[in-house]
């Protein structure tokens, strides 16, 4: 049993295990192992129902699950996760977590929900790339990190979503010209 | 509903997912657009970010379908997008182990790595040391030991973290990186320094003097990183631990003083560190616990988790040193985070008062079901501890045990409660009957085997000893009846105890073997119809011989015993005696739970020592003829600690003869020792009569030598002797640099402390689990009693200690534990004696003046008894 009887592990500077963003339902949004503790997409699937189910209706920030130490955040409609092994400083953990919301809640505009995050996929993926490298911690400072990322504020790519969105509000505006 | 929801979406557009139905195929389709001139970047950077969408949900990517997309995105270089370029780089690490041939990206990496723009130095030099191999490495090696030194921290850490993940692959290349490493270490940056501190110890690890230089370096200079604190502290206590240094080390001044750094992570590090060193006292403990306690009542859940786990640690060796933070635990045990009040109590159950315990049990039922199994062992632990600490406490215990036995949970979790159950029934007597119940009712649903067939083996055990042994029989049936082959076997072996011990059940037993008899596993037959036989002998030797006591031998020696056997056909039956017992006993005692618990270890019959020592010895030619091996002892160490030569023996018994095994060590480097022996003279009629020396001894290599003799043959009492020892070799001095040895060498000596062979060198400990049916299975023909005084003993407990090793007997149905304020006690020990046969010892003690002991001896062989009353008197 790992909880309590740990020795000192080896030291090195593998910290992370897993970074994994989960929607309301569960669902994987983000996920990126980067050790073998989960080797198939199945057991990957697994172990985030797991969290999710032991982790969604309480805030409290820490959990010990599977043997590994998971700390957690949940915001509006989105659940994020670092996890590391239980020997691991849960403070470094939560430095990482702690980078990884900060950042994107810049790149964001404050706007930490699914919605926003899915229109903004690519950020996502730039700024745990700049965050972790390979289980190792690369940088928790996030003004870093969103600096790194580099996505210029103001032509931020019009995909698809955003095209839709720019319809409906020209709808909006015309319904409400309409009924005036 | 569902309805009303999808309206809901459409008006806010919220819950909308782009990415949700995509199509890898389509997807891969649309890729086709990164061949267009001119480039679209905002469409191709969206295609890329479904691509890596794709991969990240575990989409599977066949390898031509992703080597072709991964050729078509190499064309994006040529677009100068910023962003597009980054997804770029993350799609050649996201693919480089699914498409083929990714190095042709090399040269626009290597020229990225190199270029002007500082954003994309970093992450091309991620993504090119991910596809690099290491014949490739050599030609990127001039621009990774540029980047390493890069006065930009962000393409200096991905140097060094890329460097890190390839000493894997090819550590001698990255090996010469170390003076950049070195140099970036000395970095403003903090991330650099700790990237630069993490691969400097990597590469120098295995070299002890390196990293403690470099420990000195950076402990005296000191950091800025706080990570790299964190590094460093580990990197301390691990040296610490390996050097065994002391707590005057500067190391360790060096590990306490983080105890005031101003980052909380490193506070926390320093002072899990300290709290993990082995032999740390209460007053080292202190500061580190002080700091702890500040921390459990920090705003952070996860600071609060951390501390209260780190001290749960503690009060398990040091439940004092955590007394002085009761009032902090006791505000936690209402936190809202469930871990953290599960360890809050259960730290509170191992420092807290007998009064507290109630309350506290309370406390905890009312959100056990709400906690991850991990914690609901810790709970349990934290139950088999209070136990044995408050025996009186048992009867709430069992309670609270068997409502959590009724609860969900995993096997580990049912483990640990069955194993706290055993151990409070075999801790205290009278909760024997509540506890068997308790456990009977959990087999009738339980579906793990491994459980169900420990219990049986409790039931048949302890059940017919009970008052109302009836009563087990039915549960006992049910698994014949219900379960699979394994729980069916274990269950017939607990029946056929029951019917060889109480008479009036016989009956009823013989015609429920009967039914087993017909059982459609032919383990479970075989077992029935074995006993059903014994049974029928209605002889209390068959029964103790078969049914209760089992087989002695060690399990690895009759596998190879057996096989020798059919090796060589022959008229004799297979003799039992042949075969070397078991030095383990395999069953009794195992159910106590460390407080540390050691859960993950096999249970597989691994071989023993002895089996070790067996296979040594055998393959030397001298000692062939021996026989098999009857004991081994532990190491007897001959020297002080700390002189020229270190020497420890092991004594092997056989069954006429002693092999003496030294284990010698040249501690000298400016030597090297040959043609190694260890010249014995016995005080008794013992005569050596072979020396097989150790060929050579270089510095710090461990070596044996033997020395056979011969016991006495003509005087069988004669169990204790006397040896004086002298090691007797040749020096050679040597380089101590090279260890090249001079031509010459001279014949020295070196006189050795005296080393006893006693009593317990002849009797091989043996568990009994029925002691009673031992006791009448060897009989009273050879029976003899009598009656000593220990006028210098003062307690039981030492009585019984001294007993116990003394005569190296295994003690029987826990008779070596003395009940709190007795003043008699009986104390059983079996074993068998060089030679095969059975001794059984009853000590009857009384507590007087010093201590009064009745021996009572029993033996198949009459001069074995008077062996062992000799000796003792």
């Amino acid at each position: 049993l790992e909880i309590l009887s740990f020795s000192h592990p080896e030291p090195s500077l593998y910290t992370v295990k897993a970074v994994l963003i989960l929607d309301n339902d569960g669902d994987r949004l983000y996920a990126k192992y980067y050790d073998d503790t989960y080797p198939t997409v199945k057991e990957q699937k697994a172990f985030e129902k797991n969290i999710f189910n032991k982790t969604h209706r309480t805030d409290s920030e820490i959990a010990l699950l599977e043997g590994l130490t998971v700390v957690y955040k949940s915001n509006i409609d989105l659940f994020f996760y670092v996890i590391g092994s239980s020997h691991e400083n849960e403070l470094m953990l939560m430095a990482v977590l702690n980078c990884l919301f900060d950042s994107l809640s810049q790149m964001l505009r404050k706007n930490v929900e699914r919605r926003a995050l899915l229109e903004n996929m690519e950020g996502l993926f730039l700024a745990v790339d700049e965050i972790v490298d390979g289980g190792v911690i690369l940088e928790s400072d996030p003004q870093q990190v969103v600096h790194r990322v580099a996505l210029r504020g103001d032509d931020v790519p019009l995909t698809e979503q955003t095209v839709t969105q720019v319809l409906q509000s020209a709808k909006e505006q015309i319904k409400w010209s309409l009924l005036r | 509903m569902i309805k009303k929801f999808d309206k809901k979406d459409e008006e806010s557009g919220s819950g909308s997912n782009p990415f949700q139905h995509l199509e890898k195929s389509a997807v891969l389709q649309e890729a086709r657009i990164f061949n267009e001139t001119p480039i679209n970047p905002r469409r191709c950077l969206h295609i890329l970010t479904k691509i890596i969408y794709l991969l990240n949900q575990g989409e599977h990517f066949g390898t031509t379908e992703a080597t072709e997309a991964f050729f078509a995105m190499t064309r994006l270089f040529q677009s100068n997008d910023q962003t597009l370029r980054r997804m770029c780089y993350l799609t050649i690490k996201e693919m480089a182990n699914i498409s083929e041939d990714v190095i042709i990206v090399t040269s626009s990496l290597t020229k990225d790595m190199t270029g002007k723009e500082d954003v994309y130095r970093g992450p091309a030099i991620r993504a090119l040391c991910r596809i690099t191999d290491t014949t490739m490495l050599q030609a990127i090696e001039r621009y990774m030991k540029q980047a390493i030194v890069d006065k930009v921290p962000s393409v200096s850490s991905s140097a060094l973290v890329s460097s890190l993940h390839m000493v894997k692959m090819s550590y001698d290349v990255v090996k010469r990186w170390v003076n950049e490493a070195q140099e970036a270490a000395s970095s403003d940056n903090i991330m650099v320094q700790y990237h630069a501190l993490g691969l400097l110890y990597h590469l120098r690890k295995n070299d002890r003097l390196a990293v403690t230089k470099m420990l000195n370096k950076f402990t005296k200079s000191g950091l800025k990183s706080p990570f790299a604190y964190c590094m460093l502290i580990r990197i301390a206590s691990k040296l610490l631990d390996e050097t065994e240094g002391g707590h005057d080390s500067p190391l360790f001044d060096f590990i306490e003083s983080c105890l005031r750094n101003k980052n909380e992570m490193v506070v926390y590090e320093a002072a899990s560190a300290i709290v993990h060193m082995p032999n740390c006292t209460a007053r080292e403990l202190a500061p580190a616990v002080s700091v702890l306690q500040l921390f459990c009542s920090s705003p952070k859940a996860a600071l609060r988790y951390a501390a209260v786990r780190t001290l749960n640690k503690v009060a398990m060796k040091h439940p004092s040193a955590v007394t002085a933070c009761n009032l902090d635990l006791e505000n936690l045990i209402t936190d809202s985070n469930r871990s953290i009040a599960t360890l809050a109590i259960t730290t509170l159950l191992k420092t807290g008062s007998e009064s507290s315990v109630d309350r506290l049990m309370k406390q905890i039922s009312s959100f056990v079901s709400e906690i991850s199994d991990e914690f609901k062992v810790v709970v349990v632990q934290a139950i088999s501890a209070l136990c044995q600490k408050y025996p009186r406490k048992h009867s709430v215990m069992m309670n609270f045990l068997s409502n959590m036995l009724r609860d969900d949970g995993g096997f580990e979790y049912k483990r640990a409660i069955v194993d706290c159950i055993i151990s409070i029934i075999e801790e205290n007597p009278e909760s024997k009957e509540t506890g068997l119940a308790h456990l009977c009712e959990f087999i009738e649903d339980c579906e793990h085997t491994v459980l169900a067939t420990k219990i049986l083996h409790l039931l048949g055990k302890e059940g017919p000893r009970t008052p109302q042994p009836s009563k087990y029989i039915r549960f006992i049936f049910n698994r014949v009846v219900l379960e699979s082959e394994a729980v069916r076997a274990a269950a017939v072996s607990a029946l056929a105890k029951f019917g060889a011990q109480n008479d009036d059940l016989l009956p009823s037993v013989l015609v429920l073997m009967q039914r087993c008899m017909m059982d459609s596993d032919d383990e479970v037959r075989d077992r029935a119809t074995f006993y059903m036989n014994v049974l029928q002998q209605k002889q209390k030797a068959l029964n103790a011989a078969y049914i209760f006591n089992g087989l002695s031998v060690s399990i690895p020696g009759l596998e190879k015993s057996l096989h020798q056997y059919t090796l060589e056909p022959s008229e004799k039956p297979f003799d039992m005696k042949t075969v070397p017992l078991a030095t383990t006993p395999i069953t009794e005692q195992k159910t106590e739970i460390a407080p540390v618990a050691t859960s993950k270890l096999p249970e597989k019959l691994a071989p023993s020592r002895q089996d070790i020592y067996q296979e040594q010895l055998a393959s030397i030619p001298e000692f062939q003829g021996l026989g098999p091996l009857f004991k081994s002892s532990e190491p007897v160490q001959l020297t002080e600690a700390e002189t020229e030569y270190v020497v420890r023996c092991v004594k092997h018994t056989f069954a006429r003869h002693m092999v003496f095994q030294f284990d010698c060590t040249n501690t000298l480097n400016d030597q090297l020792l040959q043609k190694v022996i260890v010249q014995m003279e016995p005080s008794e009629a013992y005569e050596v009569i072979h020396y097989i020396p150790a060929a050579s001894l270089p510095y710090s290599q461990p070596g044996s030598c033997y020395t056979l003799v011969r016991l006495p043959d003509d005087d069988p009492t004669a169990v204790s002797c006397t040896f004086s020892c002298t090691m007797k070799y040749l020096v050679r001095d040597c380089d101590p640099n090279t260890g090249e040895p001079d031509d010459d060498g001279y014949d020295d000596e070196y006189v050795l402390e005296d080393l006893e062979v006693t009593v317990a060198d002849h009797i091989q400990k043996v568990l009994k689990p029925n002691f009673g049916a031992a006791w009448e299975e060897v009989g009273d023909e050879f029976e003899k009693e009598e009656t000593f005084a220990l006028a210098s003993v003062r307690t039981l407990d030492e009585a019984v200690g001294n007993i116990i090793s003394f005569l190296g007997m295994q003690p029987c149905e826990r008779s070596d534990k003395v009940p709190e304020n007795k003043n008699s006690h009986v104390l059983f020990l079996a074993g068998v004696f060089r030679g095969g046969h059975d001794v059984l010892v009853r000590a009857r003690l009384a507590l007087a003046d010093g201590v009064t002991m009745q021996v009572t001896v029993r033996s198949s062989e009459e001069t074995v008894v008077d062996v062992i009353l000799a000796s003792v008197g």
